[in-house]
This record gives structure tokens, sequence and C-alpha cells, in this order.
């Protein structure tokens, strides 16, 4: 029959690792090609502004 | 007057949470910066359905696993890890070397379904709460405790955190100890 409970410091030392993991992960540094991504976001949505308005920025 | 900021600005700020995320459920780092490149698209394109002061994250978060999901149905099988960093034996005891455990638990915790990992992060390392978790991901609350505890279960089991626990000692000398009896 296996334990009811978990021992609680198992699941604090998961818990441990699992954010350690994860905020490494978070912590890097942000490839070119998503800030580049928002720029031709941005530009597309103003040009089509732009358009809209039949007036230039 | 305070101006609730724009959701398009305040996107760029998700992005590192969105890619430690989308390399969670993708497992695989290309996978995984195109499924945020996705999502952003969809995200930006989709942002007049966005409520104002709702939380930008899980929403956010929440167009990420769909789209993940999605990718999935088109795929006959989970893309393996190429790289091959996950198929070490997990069989010794965990090093007391910090690095060396992280590692074990990145081994371990690649090997969890899908859906346990995506509930472990939202709740262990996001901090969502169950409610929010399961209304991101579609499902009842119950079902979110259960897979972050079968998560964690499965964690424990892998890297052999739990021994310490159960009587099976590997030394006849401390068995002998424990049991009274002489060794045989």
């Amino acid at each position: 029959m296996t334990k009811k409970r978990r021992n609680t410091k198992v699941d604090q030392q998961i818990d441990e690792n699992l954010r350690r993991v994860y905020s490494e992960a978070a912590q890097e540094p942000v490839p070119d090609r998503f800030t580049q991504l928002l720029e031709q976001l941005r530009e597309q949505e103003q040009s089509k502004q732009a358009d809209a308005d039949g007036k230039p920025e | 007057m305070t101006q609730s900021k724009d959701p398009k600005d305040e996107l760029i700020e998700h992005l590192p949470a969105m890619r430690a995320f989308a390399l969670s459920l993708a497992r695989n780092p290309a996978t995984a910066d195109d499924l945020v490149q996705d999502t952003v698209v969809k995200a930006w394109s989709n942002l007049d359905k966005f409520q104002d002061g709702t939380n930008l994250r899980a929403w956010l978060f929440t167009i990420l696993r769909n789209t993940y999901y999605s990718m999935h149905r088109k795929r006959k099988r989970e893309v393996e890890d190429p790289e091959g960093a996950m198929t070490e034996g997990l069989s010794e005891k965990p090093h007391h070397d910090g690095r060396l455990a992280l590692n074990d638990f990145r081994d371990a915790f690649a090997q969890l379904p899908t859906e346990q990992r995506e509930a472990l992060v939202l709740v262990g390392a996001e901090g969502f709460s169950y409610e929010d978790a399961a209304e991101m991901c579609g499902c009842a609350i119950g079902t979110i405790k259960s897979r972050t505890n079968r998560a964690r279960k499965r964690l424990a089991e892998l890297m052999h955190l739990d021994d310490e626990d159960d009587l099976e000692l590997t030394d006849p000398a401390t068995l002998a100890v424990v049991t009274g009896q002489p060794t045989a």
C-alpha cells in the first residue's frame, strides 16, 4: 500500500527545483526575433491606421 | 488620472515568462520559440477581445497553451527531444551537487505527461490559483489538483526523493541495528 501523504519536505524540494528551472528559463534575454516581431506588428498597424485616416502620420 | 497600460506595450514584459511556459510544454527550445511567435501574432490581432484590467499574462498563456495543443493534434506524435539531453537514466540517487540535481529535475520533469507539466508550472512556478489554472486549461479545479499531485508524486519517484521514508535500507549492518537482529 503506498503512502497516503507525501513528505512535505519532498514537495518543498520539488517546488524549489521547479521554480529554479523555470526562473532560469524566464531570465534568459529575449531573442531579437521577438522584439523585431513586435516592431513589425506595430508598423503594420500604424500603416493601416494611416491608410484608414487617409492622411500621413 | 491614472491610465491603464496599453496591453500592446505590456506584451513585451510577458515574453520571458511566455518562453519559459512554452518550453515546459514543448520541451524543445526551437519549437517553444516558434510557439511564442505564433502566440504573439494571435494575441496582437485579438487584443480587441482582451478585457482591460484583467490578467494579461493569464490571457496570453491561455492562447499559448491552446495553440500548443492544436499544433499537436496536427502532429501524430510528440516531438522527441532532438538534443538527447533528456534521455539520461535516473536510476542513480540524487547528487548533492546543485547543478546535477537541477538537470536531474529537468530530465524527470520532461518525462511527465504534458497536462501534468502544464498544471505544475501554472500553479507551482507561475503561482496561478487552482481556479485560474483550471479556467486557462478549460477543466475542473479538481482536475488541476489531481494533475499537480500526480506530477509531484511522479517527480518524487523519478528523483528518488521519497526514499528516506522507506524502510528499504541498503546497508545490511544498518538493517541489523534497526531490526535488532544480528547480520547473517
